[in-house]
């Protein structure tokens, strides 16, 4: 507590100099920092909210200039488009494809990867460094290798326009027993070792012990594990063609040829498509972003 | 499964014993992991240099063994796809040129501002962050509507501020680099500056302390312990980054389309079209280990250079 206290103390004072130069004048240096933060936020904000508002402004309203900030009038036929699931281009069926297959391919590296992590973490087995070694190896070959090979393997799984092949093969990545991995081996040794006294097996043990302590580590790789298949674009976009059986992200680039110009249809599209994502973030924002940041610092 | 496991756990006395698992139970975990691991990443890492090795053509039945004649025709001027190959690595080489620096520096400023304490800190780094998690698709259709040329809000309002309004974002050179690496820019750079933030807070403040204490200036406290105090993030960062601009497909794919002619085509778009589009995929195979090739190498450069800085 007391480190805590003094670290923040110390660094408020350090790298802003501010209470040491009194020349600099403290009032023109924070406004200035302060104008800075404003024009940033409108640069990373505006184009998202430029995003919403389109969605809800008549064609003409969407491409008149000078261009209005408002929709006015404002309207929801961008959307009607999109909610026809009879129409080529079935948003509603997508943004549901889209949802699922991101959920079962989350569930799906979030059960076998923390299965495989706690064998490499906890267990002692012959072959174990070898293993490991693969594993990781393969986090540095380049995703673009599989794309050909992956694509004849799934097409003779009979995958082909099923949304299996956006399920499982991305789920034999590395990241997620990489990740866990990390997490498990940082949890004190002596719960596992009473578990065992108590007679408790490997698999009592991992279920009962390991697993709910994991907790935190799991939804965010459930969440960042769903928001990765949720936004993937290069592969959907080659293994799915029916319209019914598209992916958001595959269906977009459908949309954009569709709707050419009637820019309200294809920003409502997007407005779709960024909800989930939005509002996980939202959510999990802390775990996330520290999850990426210490990603950094363990590299 | 217990009782193959008690007599075992009986022999071994010290904590250190226990902690270790029957071999074949380890397996029995891995198993699941491991099935998919090895039909979706270890065989088609493998599969992919046989396919590359033949003249695979993915509509006809027959697919005869060509030994490395589609890596030949890759480095033979005149071959079917010895241009178009070439111009499409060009256009990777270029953006990765061009994005890999912006995305090093621009995020180490933004970390530097956020790294200063005020009020929202944590709301500011939510919000540089939030592009990050949005897919490329959206970005692609939100940068192709607000750079339209013609009815795009970019070119009115550089138009209003005294500017030419007529600037073809998303069809002509050199404007086209200047979108593809702006927007990848925007929407990736909350990712490195989160990690930049990590690392400078890493850093203890003593150093600032005793460095303010020997008279140094504030750049002179950037030179001589923020920078270096980063150089493991950095390597991370560069690596990272180099790694994800070669890997780089759908901005062009949807905001340029390629264009002008196929100047914006990215390495991986043509491998794409020709192993997914026209089918040719022993073509398209040779070249995914070709432009793999060339990443490692430059991978193993830039590391090397970062090695070297630090012994000297």
């Amino acid at each position: 507590m007391t480190t805590v206290q003094e670290t923040r103390t110390s660094r408020s004072t350090s790298p802003t100099g501010q209470s040491g130069s009194p020349a600099r004048g403290p009032w023109l240096s924070r406004t200035a920092f302060a104008l800075t933060l404003g024009v940033l936020t409108l640069v990373f904000l505006g184009p998202l909210a430029w995003m919403f508002l389109t969605s809800f402004k008549t064609q003409n309203g969407a491409t008149q200039l000078p261009p209005t900030l408002l929709p006015h009038p404002a309207t929801t036929s961008g959307y009607h488009p999109l909610l026809n699931t009879t129409s080529q281009t079935p948003v509603i069926h997508w943004f549901l494809n889209s949802l699922l297959a991101g959920a079962a391919n989350a569930v799906l590296v979030t059960v076998t990867a923390s299965l495989a992590a706690y064998a490499v973490a906890r267990m002692e087995f012959p072959g174990r460094r070898l293993l490991w070694g693969m594993v990781v190896g393969t986090l540095f070959i380049p995703p673009f290798l599989f794309l050909i090979p992956n694509y004849i393997i799934v097409s003779k799984l009979a995958w082909l326009d099923s949304l299996w092949a956006v399920i499982v093969p991305s789920a034999g990545g590395a990241f997620g027993v990489f990740f866990l991995r990390q997490f498990f081996s940082s949890l004190p040794h002596e719960l596992e070792e009473a578990a065992m006294i108590d007679g408790a097996n490997r698999w009592q043990i991992f279920t009962r012990v390991v697993l709910p302590l994991s907790r935190p580590a799991l939804s965010t790789l459930l969440v960042l594990q769903f928001l990765t298949n949720y936004n993937d674009f290069l592969w959907p976009i080659f293994v799915l063609f029916s319209p019914a059986h598209l992916t958001l992200p595959a269906g977009l680039s459908i949309l954009q040829g569709a709707f050419t110009i009637n820019y309200p249809v294809i920003m409502a599209g997007a407005a779709i498509a960024s909800i989930p994502a939005i509002v996980l973030f939202v959510i999990a924002q802390r775990s996330l972003v520290e999850s990426v940041s210490r990603s950094g610092l363990k590299g | 499964m217990a009782t193959t496991l008690s007599p075992r756990r009986a022999t071994r006395s010290t904590p250190a014993a226990r902690r270790r698992g029957g071999g074949w139970v380890a397996y029995l975990f891995m198993l699941p992991y491991l099935v998919i691991f090895g039909g979706f990443i270890v065989l088609p890492a493998v599969y992919g240099i046989w396919i590359s090795l033949h003249d695979y053509d993915f509509a006809l039945p027959v697919k005869p063994w060509v030994g490395l004649q589609n890596y030949q025709d890759l480095f033979s001027p005149g071959s079917r796809v010895y241009s178009e190959f070439w111009e499409s690595m060009r256009a990777t080489g270029i953006f990765t040129v061009l994005s890999v620096p912006c995305l090093v520096v621009i995020p180490l400023g933004l970390a530097l501002l956020l790294n200063r304490k005020f009020p929202g800190r944590t709301f500011f780094r939510a919000i540089f962050f939030l592009p990050y998690v949005l897919g490329v698709a959206v970005i692609g259709l939100l940068a192709r509507y607000i750079l339209d040329p013609n009815i795009g809000v970019v070119n009115y309002y550089l138009g209003k501020v005294g500017l030419s309004h007529t600037i073809p974002w998303t069809t002509d050179l050199p404007w086209v680099w200047v979108t593809l690496v702006g927007v990848t820019v925007w929407w990736t750079l909350g990712f490195n500056a989160v990690i930049y933030l990590a690392g400078l807070q890493d850093i203890p403040p003593e150093l600032y302390e005793a460095a303010r204490m020997d008279g140094a200036g504030k750049v002179q406290q950037f030179r001589h312990v923020t920078l270096p105090g980063l150089r493991p993030v950095l390597v991370f960062v560069v690596t990272t980054t180099l790694l994800a601009s070669a890997n780089m497909f759908g901005q062009s794919f949807l905001i340029t389309k390629g264009a002008p002619g196929n100047a914006t085509r990215t390495a991986i778009a043509y491998i794409a079209d020709e192993g997914l589009v026209s089918f040719r995929m022993g073509s398209a195979a040779a070249m995914s280990y070709v432009l793999a090739l060339f990443l490692l190498v430059v991978s193993l450069v830039v590391f090397r250079l970062f090695r070297e800085k630090e012994a000297a």
